[in-house]
């Protein structure tokens, strides 16, 4: 029996996910025979671990603070060991231009994009650089906040009139946006989980997401009966293949640990990253329990191997 | 591995459950205002999004002596379904106070205002029947007609409320394709979300269509005593019917002590036609039997105890003087592109921006300036008021309503001034801040101090998203009387 705090909640935009998150996590731990402190986010964290004193953290939270890093930096300085990746991978993966920089330096495809922060909006004049943008991506493209899961604030703009608002929207989130090429395709979730004992990660069977809107969008995200899941994805296998390897790859280039799930869109060029998520949701609609199920592994077993991953490193040289 | 495998929670139990959820739980959406909203109740937030009355007005000393008078075991005991005398009987005199004569055994107490949505929706409303509300309407009232898969039909309101020529054209429109609506839904009193109130004239249009066409009206008035200045105008329901003798035959009333007494007592009631009365009864027993007793002898307590009006006064009184602190801070701080309403009473005003703003994303920014308000699409079926929002006066101190309205009034100018920039409908750099708004004619100066003593280090955008704004849109501030 280990002593688990589950970090659940916090203040991020995705506060309502990352609370049935928790919830179900809590209660897998629970039912695995853990002693299971709940805890939600706020300014009184580091008194409510000191008080806990857990052995080890379960990070369910979602968003910026609990998957940026920022919670894992305070989680090192604190000892406490805790499941998923670490700061420098965390940073990279919430953060969607990092991400990009880091696939393409790789070799792996994701799609074309232009990032633009406030410096470039004022120093390059708004108006002429996205006329240049326009051009080199074409219509329609997606502008996102730079960093904001769960599809908040993603805005497809399908012609240059359309693009101030989108631009505006995805502002309303940061201060930077990427503006990415517009692949038309099947959207694929590849979710990866750390080896057993530390074996290799490996990669799930694909979830292909069917919206029965128009567009996989928040309300699609989260409900039941908004969108078809096909797991495992009626791919080639071929296909299917160079969909995990892009996504093992990923993980490594990143640095991930614990679990994680990579964002592709089958193009005609073949899969293409859109971005890879250090903390999947673990709601009952999410994807990379799904994934795993399909795989014969259920969710405590999932929730079991997430956390010994956490506690071997703990017993290894030390936290970090 | 050990005997006590736990049990597994696993996709194929998850697609069990969606082949379980009836079909009308399809139109039951979740959305990414909700998720953002469970924010807003994090203690630093100043929320204007809520339709909470100020409950801390209430004599505690007063509550003690009420809850000590109530008698037990009958507070401890099922009640009728139509609700106790006592109760009826103080919502006769809250109707007698709005000019309204009904008889006690034509009120039914119900579990709030919602309960009473629910319950006439329950009772009228079959799968795709047609449902007529207002454009925007009260945002509770959506998810309710949606759950019984109304087709929801929604008329615009201008400053005069709902616009019956609209109506009428929708009406006829139904005609043609041989259906007809089962209600027409209205808050004609200081509307939420719109704060509008529908003038004298239209309601007597309203219920005179109502008696030709012979269509049920569903009249809402929680806010009908929260009135600031203005004369009172009639309600449906006495127009209809205005004599004890006549016959109401169209008009169904609802009212709620969640704004006069408490919201947290959870009473409201219905008064409709008789023929409706005894199926209206069945429903609210299939939902829950009878609203708490408990809250009904306190409510009833309430009202034996003395003059229940001087309460009210004091509410109005409190809220009339922070409308005016948020119509002034509104004035002060929202960019010329800005318009709102300027509601006599009740409890929020309905803000409409610049039609590149949307209010959801909005609320993601102003979640971070610890702020919030309710973004106008709750107010709609069809995804409409993306670029609205609804503010609430009524349960923030002063000080608060000002701050938030600053923090607001920033935002969206940040983002009227990025707007420009993007369409290069502005240039130039960083210049003063005085240009940021022009002055209507009844605006105050502009605020330079407020802007300045922004807090060195806080988190904002970058400085391009200060630019001023050059008048272009100037002078175009207008607002709904």
């Amino acid at each position: 029996m280990t002593r688990v705090a589950v970090l659940k909640g916090g203040r991020s935009l995705e506060r309502q996910v990352s609370l049935a998150s928790g919830a179900r996590v809590a209660d897998a731990l629970e039912r695995l025979g853990h002693e299971v402190v709940s805890i939600d986010v706020g300014s009184d964290l580091v008194s409510a671990l000191r008080e806990a004193r857990p052995t080890v953290a379960f990070i369910a939270l979602h968003g910026r603070g609990g998957e940026d890093g920022t919670i894992q930096e305070l989680l090192e300085h604190l000892g406490i060991p805790y499941t998923g990746s670490g700061v420098h991978a965390c940073m990279r993966c919430s953060d969607k231009v990092l991400t990009k920089h880091a696939l393409s330096d790789g070799g792996l495809p994701t799609p074309e994009w232009v990032a633009l922060g406030d410096v470039a909006f004022q120093d390059l004049g708004a108006a002429e650089a996205l006329d240049a943008v326009a051009d080199r991506l074409g219509f329609p493209l997606v502008v996102k906040p730079v960093s904001q899961g769960s599809a908040l604030g993603v805005k497809v703009a399908r012609s240059a009139a359309e693009l101030p608002t989108a631009l505006v929207a995805a502002l309303s989130y940061g201060s930077r946006v990427l503006l990415e090429r517009h692949v038309a395709g099947p959207e694929l979730a590849v979710s990866m989980v750390c080896g057993e004992h530390g074996a290799r990660a490996e990669a799930l069977p694909i979830v292909q997401a069917v919206p029965r809107g128009a567009a996989y969008d928040f309300a699609a995200r989260y409900e039941i009966g908004q969108t078809d899941f096909v797991c495992p994805a009626a791919l080639e296998p071929a296909v299917a293949e160079r969909a995990r390897e892009i996504a093992l790859a990923a993980w490594e280039l990143l640095g991930a640990r614990g679990f994680a799930r990579a964002d592709m869109i089958l193009g005609e060029d073949g899969p293409t990253v859109l971005e890879v998520n250090p903390i999947p949701g673990l709601t009952e609609t999410s994807l990379l329990p799904q994934a795993a199920d399909a795989a014969g592994m259920g969710f405590d077993e999932l929730v079991e191997r997430v956390l010994a991953d956490a506690l071997s490193r703990s017993a290894g040289a030390g936290v970090g | 591995m050990s005997e006590r495998r736990p049990p597994r929670s696993s996709a194929h139990e998850l697609e069990r459950y969606a082949g379980l959820f009836a079909s009308r739980t399809r139109v039951m959406r979740s959305s990414a205002m909700r998720d953002l909203m469970a924010v807003t109740v994090r203690p630093e937030v100043i929320s204007l999004a809520g339709g909470l009355p100020d409950t801390s007005t209430f004599d505690p000393a007063l509550f003690k002596e009420l809850m000590e008078r109530i008698p037990s075991a009958a507070a401890l005991q099922y009640g009728p379904s139509e609700g106790l005398l006592g109760v009826r009987e103080a919502i006769v005199s809250v109707m007698a106070a709005e000019h309204m004569a009904v008889d006690p055994d034509e009120v039914i107490v119900t579990t709030g205002g919602q309960q009473a949505i629910d319950l006439v929706t329950k009772t009228l409303v079959d799968p795709r029947d047609v449902v007529i509300a207002e454009a925007p309407t009260y945002p509770g009232a959506v998810p309710t007609f949606c759950a019984y898969e109304a087709d929801v039909i929604q008329i615009d309101v201008d400053s005069d409320g709902m616009r019956i020529d609209a109506l009428e054209e929708t009406l006829a429109a139904l005609d043609a394709a041989g259906r007809r609506p089962k209600f027409i839904y209205t808050i004609p009193n200081f509307q939420n979300p719109a704060g509008v109130t529908m003038s004298l004239e239209r309601r007597r249009r309203l219920v005179a269509i109502a008696r030709e066409r012979e269509l049920i009206v569903l009249e809402d008035n929680p806010y009908g005593m929260l009135r600031y200045e203005g004369d009172e105008l009639p309600t449906l329901r006495s127009l209809e019917a205005p004599g004890p003798t006549d016959e109401n035959d169209f008009v169904i009333y609802t009212g709620t002590m969640s704004k006069i007494l408490s919201p947290g007592v959870r009473v409201g009631w219905l008064v409709a036609p008789r023929p409706l009365l005894a199926k209206l009864i069945l429903g609210k027993q299939s939902t829950d039997l009878c609203s708490s007793t408990l809250a009904q002898h306190f409510v009833a307590e309430y009202f034996a105890s003395g003059d229940w009006q001087p309460y009210v006064a004091s509410l109005c009184e409190l809220y009339h003087r922070r409308r005016d602190v948020i119509l002034d801070a509104l004035a002060e701080n929202l960019p010329a592109a800005a318009t709102w309403t300027r509601p006599q009473g009740g409890l929020f005003i309905w803000v409409t921006l610049p039609d590149f703003i949307g209010t959801t994303d909005l609320l993601a920014r102003a979640l971070a300036e610890n702020v919030a308000f309710v973004p106008g699409e709750a107010a709609y079926a069809d995804g409409r008021g993306q670029h609205a929002m609804r503010l609430n006066f009524s349960s923030s101190a002063d000080d608060d309503i000002r701050e938030g309205v600053r923090r607001i009034g920033k935002i969206v100018a940040e983002q009227v001034a990025l707007y420009d920039t993007l369409t290069g409908r502005s240039r130039g750099g960083p210049a003063a801040a005085g240009g940021e708004r022009s002055a209507g004619a009844d605006a105050p100066a502009a605020p330079e101090a407020a802007l300045a003593a922004e807090p060195p280090g806080g988190e904002r955008l970058a400085s391009v998203l200060h630019l001023p704004r050059r008048g272009a849109l100037g002078g175009q501030r207008s607002r709904e009387a």
